[in-house]
Formats: structure tokens, C-alpha cells, sequence
């Protein structure tokens, strides 16, 4: 797993406290709002997004940049390629 | 002559919204998750309802997640954000006027771990917002409180409060069941964080609630399960009430303020009338009060035996809160607002609607005088008092 600080998003979309599979819905629904470049930050409390956004944008061909955890949750990064 | 007099206990179904929801019971039946045509039709009407809720209150549709009931939307509220903020503090300040649905949810956070405050009222029941700044604590994390009382009608100062809890950065929720449709509620205006609703009282569909929770506020959900309401409420949705709130929502815009004038005018010949009879008393605020509220303690009898006798004469009325009411315990509302034990057992509430008309007013002030009179009569309470001593 890549963790990163200070990344600076463009979006971010705050999920704390939705269990899946909202964090693969968001993720989708906030790319398609995007510029292509441009990052995303999805904040979620879900284990399960440690797997499945990664794999979500190796599918995709997004990039994955990285996580960074904050207190009682992460703060995934995903920048917009395709 | 039947007399419905009970409109905070529910209201009849408009027959325009009734209209509206039918065709979602019959061939428009789709899950709203389906891809295929059915389904986006039952998610397009959704999606059409929550635009009419929202713009009753003056809120983005996004923010508005519908519930199974008012109920289901202060318990939601309660549990879900004081769950949410829990890490930054574990204090919640509630009135003592407030429904049960907000009372046992402070209990049930009590047995959590949390810490509830609960707030006095005067003899209004009405909170004053400096008890409310200087009952916060560094721990305090939410503050709930009606916007307007059911059991008493009188209309609580929102506004003020969340200035208060607004610099205190502080989470409000107001429970407003007895007030959105009825009056008018602006989530802006009133800047509140969460808000609960429930279609059946301004002449929706019972099954149908709905909480706002402000854009950027976290909530914990109380159901578990899909993706329904963006996470918030998992459960397949009740399409044709959920259809039905949204109608509901656009007539009680357009209808409002006639319903006001109309039930207002009715409600004040009630007061002043059942005012004149000897030792009943009016609750809640004389004039900052919900406009088709009119409710009373009658000293020497009980509220179940009027509520019997005016039923048996066609006239459907509420003593307290229905909960209160089937328990036979005395209002816990009342008597936060210092009513004695006993005048609190003689509470009495009329509450009216678009379809009451003066005939029916006529026939209840006529019919009501005699009802106490009868009871008085057979009550050994009233005894000393006929007597004069």
C-alpha cells in the first residue's frame, strides 16, 4: 500500500460511516464528474476500500496515487487518466 | 355528525396525492435499483419526490434521505449523529418537550456511554436559548429540539437557538413532523444541520418520513444493508409513499397559507369558546403556536373519559401524546411545563385541517361544554369544587 501526505485534490467526497459498495459507486460517480488530470479524494472508514480502490483503478486505468490515514479513517487519492 | 379534530395524531389522504401514488402500486411496481425501464421509472419518481420535499424546506434534494416515518427520522438524527461526531464529544442536549422518538433515542445513547442533557422549559414549553448556551459543555456535540410540540403547538425558537449552537460549532437537528407542510420551513432560514419530516401530516401517505442532513454532516445509519439513499437508509424504497410525500409536498407549498387562514380562524373560536368554560386552561403558548393547535387541561376529569364520550358523539380528539394516552401515565410534556399531576390527567387536544368546517366547530362547542359538565357530575374530584368549597 502507497501512503502519501499532503496530496493536493481537486474533488473530494466524504463517505465516512457508508459501508459497501458505496465506496466503488462514489469513486465511479465522482470520476465521471472529472477532468481527465485531475485527483480525487474519497474519505471513507470501509477496510474494504484498501483492496478495492486500488484494483477499482487498475481495472479502470486510473491511477492510484496512494492513501493517507487521518484519524479514524483513510483519504484515498486517485487521479483521473482515462 | 363526525368531527375529525385529530390532525397531529395523521391526516387524510389528499385525494390528488392518492391520485399520484396508484400507478406505483400497480403496473409501475419496478425496483428502483433494476437498470432496466421499470426500475428508472421508480427511480425517476423518486428522484422527482425528493425535488418536492426539498423544496418545501428550501433544501438541494441531495441532502434529503427518506425514512419509514418521522420516527425513523429523529432516531436517525439522534443515534446517527451523535454516533458520527462521537469522537469529539459525547454530550447531546434535548428538551423535555420532545417526542419520544427523540426522548428514548436519548436514553438508548445514555446506555451507550453518552451523557444527556435535558432541557427545561417554561410554562410554555418553550426552551430559552440561554439555558441552551449555558447547558453546552466542551463535550457537547448535538442539540435537538422540536420545532414545534404536537401535544402543546407551541412553536420553539430554532432560529435563535442555532445561532447559539451555529458559533458553538455545535450539530442542531430539529424534529419539525408537527410543523413542515403545516407551516412554513426553511432549513436555510432556520440553519438547522438535520430536520425530520413525515408526510402523514400534511396529508401524505403514513409510511413516508424523510431527514435532511445538511451537505458536508455525517450521519451513521441506522439500517445497514445496499446502496438506497446514497448509503444513508439501506432498504428498498417505499415508492408509492415516498411519491406520495413529494405530491403532498407540492400541494402543501401551494396550499399553504389558505390552510393557515383557514384552520387559524377555526382554532381561535375553539380557544376562545372553550376558554369561557370554568377551570379549563389553555397549554402551550397563547399566540406563538402551530395555527391549527388548540389543546387544554380540564381540571376534575380525565382526558381518556372526554376523549370516550366526545367519540361516542362523532367528535375524534387526543389526550397528550398517543403513547402517553395508551399508557394512562400522566404527559411528561406537561408537567415539565409545571402542570400538576392530576390537572396534566385532564389534557385534551384538538387539532384541525384543511376539510373541518364551521358546522363541525359549532357542533363540538356545543357538544363539548356538556360532556365536561356530564363528567364533572360523576367525578369525586369535582365534588368539592360544585359545592364551592
Amino acid at each position: 500500500m502507497k501512503f502519501v501526505d499532503n496530496v493536493k485534490a481537486d474533488v473530494t467526497a466524504d463517505i465516512v460511516y457508508m459501508m459497501c459498495p458505496m465506496h466503488l459507486l462514489k469513486l465511479d460517480e465522482m470520476m465521471k464528474k472529472i477532468e481527465k488530470g485531475q485527483i480525487l479524494e474519497i474519505m471513507t472508514d470501509y477496510d474494504g476500500a484498501l483492496e478495492d480502490i486500488p484494483q477499482w483503478c487498475e481495472k479502470t486505468g486510473n491511477e492510484f496515487i496512494g492513501i493517507h490515514e487521518d484519524e479514524d479513517y483513510f483519504k484515498f487519492y486517485v487521479r483521473k487518466l482515462v | 355528525m363526525r368531527c375529525y379534530l385529530d390532525h397531529v395524531a395523521t391526516n387524510p389522504l389528499d385525494p390528488q396525492v392518492f391520485d399520484a401514488m396508484l400507478p406505483y402500486f400497480k403496473e409501475e411496481f419496478g425496483n428502483p435499483l433494476s437498470i432496466y425501464d421499470l426500475g428508472i421509472k421508480a427511480r425517476t419518481a423518486i428522484e422527482n419526490a425528493r425535488e418536492q420535499v426539498g423544496k418545501l424546506i428550501n433544501s438541494k434534494p441531495s441532502n434529503i434521505i427518506f425514512t419509514s416515518s418521522g420516527a425513523e427520522a429523529n432516531n436517525l438524527a439522534l443515534r446517527g449523529l451523535a454516533m458520527a461526531k462521537q469522537s469529539t464529544g459525547k454530550h447531546v442536549l434535548v428538551s423535555k418537550v420532545e417526542h419520544h422518538s427523540i426522548l428514548n433515542s436519548a436514553r438508548v445513547l445514555e446506555k451507550s456511554g453518552f451523557a444527556v442533557t435535558y432541557l427545561p422549559v417554561d410554562k410554555y414549553g418553550v426552551v430559552d436559548p440561554d439555558v441552551v448556551k449555558s447547558s453546552i459543555t466542551k463535550e457537547t456535540i448535538l442539540v435537538s429540539i422540536t420545532h414545534a410540540s404536537s401535544e402543546i403547538g407551541s412553536i420553539e425558537p430554532i432560529k435563535e437557538i442555532s445561532k447559539i449552537t451555529k458559533q458553538k460549532k455545535i450539530l442542531l437537528h430539529t424534529d419539525a413532523v408537527a410543523t413542515c407542510g403545516n407551516i412554513p420551513v426553511d432549513v436555510n432560514d432556520l440553519d438547522v444541520d438535520a430536520l425530520s419530516i413525515a408526510a402523514h401530516q400534511f396529508y401524505g401517505p403514513k409510511g413516508a418520513g424523510a431527514l435532511y442532513v445538511r451537505e458536508g454532516v455525517r450521519i451513521v445509519p441506522l439500517i445497514y444493508g445496499g446502496i438506497q439513499e446514497g448509503g444513508r437508509r439501506a432498504g428498498t424504497e417505499n415508492v408509492p409513499a415516498i411519491v406520495g410525500m413529494g405530491k403532498a409536498a407540492e400541494i402543501a407549498m401551494q396550499r399553504m397559507s389558505d390552510r393557515i387562514a383557514h384552520c387559524q380562524r377555526l382554532r381561535d373560536r375553539i380557544i376562545e369558546s372553550i376558554l369561557k368554560i370554568p377551570n379549563v386552561y389553555l397549554t402551550g403558548h397563547p399566540e406563538n403556536r402551530l395555527p391549527h393547535h388548540a389543546s387544554f387541561v380540564v381540571e376534575f376529569i380525565e382526558g381518556e373519559a372526554m376523549l370516550l364520550m366526545l367519540a361516542m358523539k362523532g367528535i375524534y380528539a387526543a389526550s397528550g401524546s398517543a403513547c402517553s394516552s395508551r399508557a394512562l401515565k400522566s404527559s411528561p410534556v406537561l408537567l415539565s411545563l409545571g402542570v400538576q399531576t392530576a390537572l396534566a390527567q385532564g389534557s385534551i387536544v384538538f387539532t384541525l385541517g384543511q376539510g373541518n368546517t364551521d358546522a363541525e366547530i359549532d357542533y363540538l362547542l356545543d357538544e363539548f361544554p356538556k360532556v365536561i359538565s356530564r363528567l364533572r357530575e360523576m367525578s369525586p374530584f369535582a365534588k368539592g369544587w360544585q359545592q364551592g368549597s
